[in-house]
This record gives structure tokens, sequence and C-alpha cells, in this order.
């Protein structure tokens, strides 16, 4: 428990120390929002420096952050400038869709990868673990916004998927099935692209880690026993190596998340993504501090749900602990 | 007979001065974890008295785990001892500061048990064996290279192999090269952490050979750190006995051998074959 | 010797490809932001050998094209009136060798007013070969500064770390778990919002670097540290300590030669991974702006609908990219192992 307890104390710090940095780094760049308004000749000055006080934009920084705190307790973290409404709900929209699309490609890239990863521990030196490792490895060499590029080829060349967007238009308020079914076919190719640049990694990490399970005594002994191959892969190999594994979750949700902002801008999926970089171009201070705060919550969140995972999994941690403390 | 010369030799050995004097040495690791209260320490060793007299060797013997490598170590100046004096030409060595360390440096030296981890191999032989020079400023680069050939020379390394690198020499050769490196400074302590443990017996009697001659004539001092009580007898002027941090006995060899005070001392010589059964194993060995 | 083989053919390749993008001067046959209207959406220029009486000349030549109706390949056709032909080291457009040469000879280029477009053109008339070349300058050097930076910090910080433990180990390694907890992608864009985004190009370029390479030092540091915890606890490090030689000393003859094999393994995977971040950057409008090309900008105008349906050519940059970072992970996977077998 205290064990648990550090490391969500851990988190909320790193999460403090991420929204301090990211709001001062926004704050302290010269030029605003306001400064696109400045091109137009028929707003006057007046008229930009009202909007900066209405704002607060003009207020010192220390003002700025705690008033921004505050909103962060409410849950709006702010106004947007472009939207001219709190940050919260919109990101929380933004964020439902980040989290559908990477929900999906994680599934995705787990169910593919784990039969993948164990047939090449099995087949260990073989041929066909070789052509898994040269099929994962030209995988890992596309750079992922190539890849995303060719989905979106693929996209308007074949007419199979949608290019871009998560609902057609018009179907809004449709019924929910025909909606289901709707987002589903807008779904495939984000989720695929994103499936797809993180596989290769998580092959490779399975399938070293069947491999060092595969060696250790007691397979060998289970083998002795007349145990089938296959139940013995599922049943005994993988639950020993479900530790580096289930860490293995914690890292991939990082890097899928980075991915996972270039896919919905290539794929004009409407995440977080394409939000951020809209924002960061017309200078959306505190939709930017909000978006990659969200995102560090994640990121955090996954990890620590991967350690509590960890420490229900395995009972060593659980005893480590409790040693380090007593 | 050969065993009484020895006790005369040594007689006449112990007599002379003392040049490394350790009194009431003690060495503690503190173990600490960052964010618990816990603090217990391991005791390397403690309550160390010894003497070193110029000239001879001192064999330090005792198990695995009795400290005399860390003991090694503190008067090799590799480490520094929790508490007590190391006395050397008329200064506290742990008590100096590091400008003061630096030139004491080149009269203690030390010989590690592997020669292989104590070389490095991107260097060659020449390279290691002038490293002490380098680093004491000692000399020009000719120079250096003329004295590192004579110092290879005087391991019996030949002077054609200067340029190679430790992993092409054997284990025994190896540690002549390490000798050689650390004669560089002309020391007057040489110790040596079991030197000869991890080579065979032709190159251990190498050695051994190498450094009773370098005792004849240059008058250098040993310090031989040995779990083997058998290896030393031979050629120890004094032993001294350690079990558990502690030295339980120190004496000149011969006396050692015949009037053991310490239990422990006993028991390890007990453990022990005799003098006849070695030396009979000796000519055995000779006949083969 | 395979493996050897292996590490010698990604370099060679490696050296080859960047030997083009160095010269980009001399190998692209038109400036990156010379446009030609008359020719917007070009497709790559046809070389043709044979001319239209059916003689064969060595010399290649090119037609002039023409505006002709019809979508993608066919919205021009070759006026076969007049051969151009396409001569070896021509004068044209001065250039400098990196920033500093002048020079105006040009490996290829067409007679005037013929155009050889090798990879087509872009949405305003520009040469796609020469954009892809200077645009790999830019892209190329700001990743190799990035990694350069990110090694240099984590040799500084692994080293230290390593080396000394202690209080400063502890502290050095919290702070670089904290980069390892931050979303890279998420947090290079909050400080590249952090610019102005109408700075001079190379301020922008020079803080972009920056970002990149300090985004990434963590786990090399890493590496290094645990390369020197090992190197430090050698005997021939200790003996060197009681010959009297200072840290400094120990950390340059004896301790940092140790981790070159790690260096040399972190700069192969870190080049392309920093290309690639300055290539994304640069797709999403937020790297160095027009009129410089990178590789990013160029990629850019993928995203449209016609250029995705018609203009096939503009794909041929990416395909040329795919080569290189496939040599770069190559070299990386050789050097890997080459490290593992030598610290066995």
């Amino acid at each position: 428990m205290k064990f648990l307890a550090r490391r969500f104390a851990h988190a909320i710090v790193l999460l403090a120390a991420i929204s301090f940095f990211s709001f001062a780094l926004i704050q302290l760049a010269p030029g605003d929002f306001f400064d696109a308004m400045r091109v137009n000749p028929r707003i006057s000055q007046k008229t930009i420096d009202g909007l900066r006080a209405e704002y607060g934009a003009d207020k010192p920084f220390p003002i700025r952050y705690a008033r921004w705190l505050r909103s962060l307790a409410n849950g709006e973290l702010g106004v947007s400038l472009a939207y001219n409404s709190p940050v919260g709900p919109i990101l929380a929209v933004r964020a439902r869709n980040t989290l559908l699309l990477t929900g999906v490609a994680t599934l995705l890239a787990w169910l593919v990868a784990i039969p993948i990863g164990i047939w090449s521990a099995a087949k260990r030196g073989k041929f066909a673990d070789r052509v898994a490792g040269a099929a994962t490895s030209t995988l890992l060499t596309i750079p992922d916004l190539l890849l995303f590029l060719a989905l979106l080829l693929l996209a308007v060349r074949t007419g199979w998927f949608p290019a871009g967007g998560m609902i057609s238009p018009g179907l809004e308020d449709a019924g929910f099935w025909s909606k289901a079914g709707d987002i589903a076919r807008h779904l495939v190719l984000p989720a695929l692209g994103l499936a797809a640049v993180t596989l290769p990694m998580l092959v490779r990490h399975i399938r070293s880690a069947m491999i060092e399970v595969l060696e250790a005594p007691f397979i060998r002994a289970a083998r002795g026993h007349g145990i089938s191959r296959a139940r013995l892969l599922w049943r005994y190999a993988l639950p020993a190596a479900s530790n580096p594994l289930i860490s293995l979750l914690g890292f991939s949700i990082g890097t899928m998340l980075s991915a996972s902002l270039l896919v919905e801008v290539v794929l004009s999926w409407p995440g977080l993504g394409p939000l951020l970089v809209e924002a960061i171009l017309s200078r959306d201070v505190y939709v930017v501090v909000g978006a990659v705060l969200l995102s560090s919550v994640f990121l955090v969140a996954g990890n620590l749900i991967a350690d509590l995972l960890l420490f229900a999994a395995d009972p060593r941690i659980r005893l480590d602990s409790r040693g380090v403390n007593g | 007979m050969r065993a009484r010369e020895d006790a005369r030799r040594a007689a006449v050995k112990i007599g002379s001065e003392a040049l490394l004097e350790v009194r009431g040495l003690g060495k503690e690791f503190a173990q600490r974890r960052t964010f618990s209260r816990t603090r217990f320490a391991v005791r390397a060793f403690e309550d160390v008295n010894l003497t070193i007299r110029r000239g001879t060797t001192l064999a330090l013997v005792g198990e695995s785990g009795a400290g005399k490598s860390t003991l090694a170590r503190c008067l090799a100046l590799l480490e520094k001892p929790t508490r007590g004096e190391i006395r050397f030409e008329g200064a506290n060595l742990p008590a100096l500061r590091k400008r003061e360390l630096f030139s004491v440096r080149r009269k203690i030296q030390m010989i590690f048990q592997d020669p292989t981890s104590a070389l490095n191999p991107g260097m060659s032989a020449a390279e290691i064996i002038m490293e002490p020079l380098v680093i004491q400023r000692i000399g020009t680069k000719e120079g250096r290279q003329a004295r590192a050939l004579e110092l290879m020379e005087s391991v019996a390394l030949p002077a054609a192999s200067a340029s190679k690198g430790p992993l092409e020499f054997s284990g025994g050769q190896r540690q002549r090269l390490a000798i050689a490196r650390a004669l560089a400074l002309e020391p007057s302590l040489l110790i040596l952490d079991e030197a000869c443990s991890g080579l065979d017996l032709r190159s251990q009697e190498l050695i051994l050979e190498l450094l009773g001659r370098l005792q004849r004539t240059l008058g250098m001092t040993f310090l031989y750190v040995s779990h083997d009580l058998r290896s030393v007898a031979e050629f120890a002027d004094e032993i001294a006995v350690m079990k558990d941090g502690r030295i339980v006995e120190q004496k000149p060899a011969a006396e050692l051998f015949e009037n053991p005070e310490h239990a422990y001392t006993r028991e390890l010589l007990a453990a022990m074959p005799s003098m006849e059964t070695i030396c009979a194993g000796r000519l055995t060995e000779a006949a083969l | 010797m395979k493996r050897q083989h292996k590490l010698r053919v990604a370099l060679v390749a490696l050296a080859i490809f960047h030997f083009f993008i160095l010269f980009a001067g001399f190998f692209a046959p038109y400036g990156f932001a010379t446009q030609d209207r008359t020719m917007p959406f070009a497709p790559p220029t046809r070389l043709h050998f044979v001319d239209a009486r059916g003689e064969f000349h060595m010399r290649p030549f090119v037609y002039a094209y023409a505006a002709a109706s019809g979508a993608g390949d066919a919205s021009y056709e070759e006026d076969r009136s007049r051969p151009f032909p396409v001569r070896l080291f021509t004068a044209g457009a001065p250039y400098r060798i990196a920033e500093l040469i002048p020079a105006h000879t040009h490996l290829f280029g067409a007679d005037e007013p013929g155009r050889v477009f090798l990879l087509g053109t872009d949405a305003f008339g520009r040469d796609q070969l020469s954009r892809f070349l200077y645009g790999g300058q830019l892209s190329l050097l700001a990743g190799l500064i990035a990694a350069a930076l990110s090694v240099g910090i984590g040799i500084a910080v692994g080293a230290a770390a390593g080396f000394y433990g202690g209080w400063i180990d502890d502290a050095l390694m919290r702070g670089s778990d904290l980069f390892f907890a931050l979303p890279w992608l998420y947090l290079l864009f909050a400080v590249r919002a952090a610019l102005p985004l109408h700075i001079p190009e190379w301020r922008v370029f020079l803080l972009i670097v920056g970002v990149i390479g300090l985004i990434g030092w963590a786990r090399p540091a890493r590496l290094i540290r645990g390369v020197v915890l090992s190197a430090r606890e050698r005997n021939f490090v200790t003996a060197a300590r009681g010959f009297g030689a200072s840290d400094a000393y120990l950390l340059r003859r004896h301790v940092l030669p140790q981790t070159y094999g790690v260096v040399l393994t972190q700069l192969a995977l870190l080049i392309p991974q920093y290309v690639l971040a300055e290539v994304t950057l640069s797709f999403l409008g937020l790297g160095v702006g027009e009129p410089v090309p990178s590789w990013g900008s160029l990629l850019a105008s993928l995203q449209q609908y016609d250029v995705l349906a018609s203009y096939w050519w503009m794909f041929l940059p990416a395909a040329l990219l795919i080569p290189l970072f496939f040599a770069y992970y190559a070299a990386a996977d050789a050097l890997q192992e080459r490290l593992k077998s030598v610290s066995l």
C-alpha cells in the first residue's frame, strides 16, 4: 500500500512540474494570440488591448498561473482564445477521441504482437523466426510519417476507406448503430497505422521475454511431463513472462501517445493532436498547456496502472517493497 | 638444512628498522539506504597492528573474507581507513592531504590478484609500464621509453614485445608486466594481493624468484597477502595471521611454525602438510 | 565476417547519400526557390535518347512541356518540335558550397529554355529534385547536430553520475527519469510553441536543434553511466589511482574510451530519429519556414487531396528517404551487435 502511495505522490509531483514548465514556457514567449489581429488594419490597437485585458493576458506571470490553477480546479483549464470557450470541455471531447483511437490501436497491436512474438520465440533461429524478424525490422525502419501518408494515399486511391475525419457529414444525428459503424470505418486506417508503428517494438520485446522464459528449467521439466507444446506456451510460459510484458505495456503507452498525435494530424482524426498543432500555430496558449498536461496525465496514469498491475500480479514486488520500508 | 638457513637469514633481517608501522587501524563500510532510517556498518577489519621491516617480506595470511584485501588496499593508499594510523617515513598517511600524498604514492605500490584486469587491454606493454611515469610527470618521452625497455628486461620479458597488448601475453607474463609497471616508480614497499593465486606453478615460481632477486639486489620490502599458509612458508620472513578482521599473531616465519601461540594459527598449521612433505613433493616434481 | 560486411555496406551507403546532400548545390540543377510558374505540378521530365526521326543520340535530351487537358500525368504533353540537350557540368544559378565557397557549376542541366525536372515539380513549379537535395541539407544537419548534442550531454551526465556516484548520481538520474516520463513529441511542440513563429531562419533552426537534442539525452546518459560504473571498478583504473592519477586523467585515459562503442551506437540510433523529428516539425508547419525547404515541407503537400489523387511523383522524395533510414538502422544494428560481442 505504501508503495502505491509513494508512486502516486511521485506522479502528482511530476505532473505539477510539467504543468508549471509548460505554462512558463508558453507565457515566456514573445508575442501572443492577439498579435495575429494586428495584421488587420481595421482592428485598432485599443480593441486588441481591451481583448487582452478581458482575457487577462496582460497580467504578470504569477497571477496568470494562479488563475489558471484555479480554473484547473474548476475543470476549465483557462479559456481558449480561438474557440472563445473554456478549454476543459474542448479537451474532453478531443481526449475521448484520442483515447478511443489509442485504445483500439493498442488492443490491435497487442493482439497481433503476442502470437507473433510467442511463435517467433518458439521457432527461434528457424526460418519462420527470421522472416518475422526481417518483417518487423523493415516495419521499424519505415518512418511513421511515411507510413501514415501511404495509408492516406491508399484511402484516396482506392476509396475503400474514408480519407479522414471521424464521422461522415450528415450522420451526426443518426441512430447509434449506424453511427458506430460509420465511426468504425473511419477508425480503421488510423488504428491500423498506429498499431503498425508500435508493433515491431512489441514483437521484439515479447519475443525476447518469451525466449528467456522458455530457457528456464521449469519449462523443460513441464515438457518432460509430456505437456503439449501449445499448452506449454500459453498456460506456462506466457504467465511467467508477464512481468516484463506488463512493464512493456506501460512503456508502450508513451510511444503510442506520441505516435497518435501524428496519425491524427495526417488522417484528420479529431483528437488531441490536430488541436495541439492548431493551437500552437495560433498561439492559443491555454489550449497548448492543457493539451500537453492532459497527454502527460495519460502517460503517467498509464505507467501507474502498469505499476499497479505489476504489483498485483507479482508477489515478489509486494514483498520487496515491504522489506524496504520495514 | 634449508629451513635453518632461512631462519638465520630471517633473524638478520628482522633486526632491521621498521619501514611501515600500522597502529590500531580499522575500516568500516557504512551501509545506508537513502530514505530509510536503518544504518548498519560492515566491519572489514579493526584494531590492526602491524610492523613491516625494511628489506623483509611480511606475509599476511587468512581465509577469504578475513579482511586481508581491504587491509592491503588501505596500506596501498587505495582506500581510506576509518580509524588508526599508518606511519611511513615519519608521517601518518591517512592524515595527509592529496598533494602530499601524491609524492608518497611513488613509494608504495600494489600488485593485484588478476593481472588481466589490472592492465588496460587498449594499451601496449610499453605504454602500460610508462604510465606511472607519465602520471607522476617523471622524465622525458624518450627517457620513459628507455626505462620501460629496461624494466621489461628486468622482469625477463622480451623487449621485442614492447608494442604488444596485454592480451597477447600469458597469465604469468601479464603479472610480470604488472610488476614491471609497479617498479617504474622505484617503490620501497610492494604490496602483493594474492599475486600468484591465479597462476600456474611454473609462473608462480618465476615470480617468486623475481621477487627474491629484487629484494636481494634492491633491498625492496614486500607485503605478501595470501590465503594459503603453505605457499608463503618458503619465502616469508615474518608471517601475520588474520582472522575475522583481526591480527591474531605476527611472528618471524620459523618461530610461527615451531611455536604457534594462537589457536587459529595452530588450526591452520594442522590443516597444512608438513615441511618434509612439501620438500618431498618438490623433489618428486623435480624428478618428473 | 558477415557482420562487418553489413556495417561496411551501410556506412558506404550513408557516405554516398550524405555526399550528394552535402554538395546539393552541385548535384541540383536548380536553386531551391527557383519557380517556374508556367509548369506547376509537372510530372518528371522524360529523358529521350531517340529523336523524332528515329536517330539515336549519346547525349539525352528533353522536350518542352506544354499545357494539355487532362489530369495528373496527362496535364502536360511534350512539344516535340525542339529538343533541348542535357549537358554535364553546365553553368547555372550560383550557389555556395557549405555556405562558404561560391560556385556555379552544376552536374547537369538542360539548354535554356528547356527544363529537366527529374522528380517533377510542385505547386509553384519548383524542381522537386533540387528541393529534395537542399531540404536534405537542413534535415540531416538538424539531425546530426541534435544527435551530437544529446550524446554530448549524455556523456557529461553519464560520466559524472557513474564516476562520482553518491548524491550526484541520485540527482542526475532522477532528473533523467523526468525526461523519460515526458511525452517527447508533445513537449517538443510545447517548446516550439514558445518560440515566436516569425524569427530569423537560422535562429529557428538552432532552437529546434537545441530542443530536439535536449529531449533525448536521458537514454544515452543512462547507458554511458552503466559503462562508466563498471569501468570505474576495473583494476587498471585503481592501479592508475595508486600512481596518483587525477580524476580527469582517469576519465580521459581509461574510463571514457570504454564508452566509445555505446556512443557510436547511440549516435547511429539517434540521428535518424532526430532527422525524423525535424521532418515531423516541418511537416506540421512548425519548422524553419519558407522558402527554405526541408524534407518535412516537401512531404506536407502530400496531405492535399489533388496531390494524392493525381500527382504520384510527389511521393518520390518520400520513397528516397526510406533507403536512408534503412542504412542508418542497419549501421546501428551492426554496431550494437559488435558492442555486445566485445563486452562479452
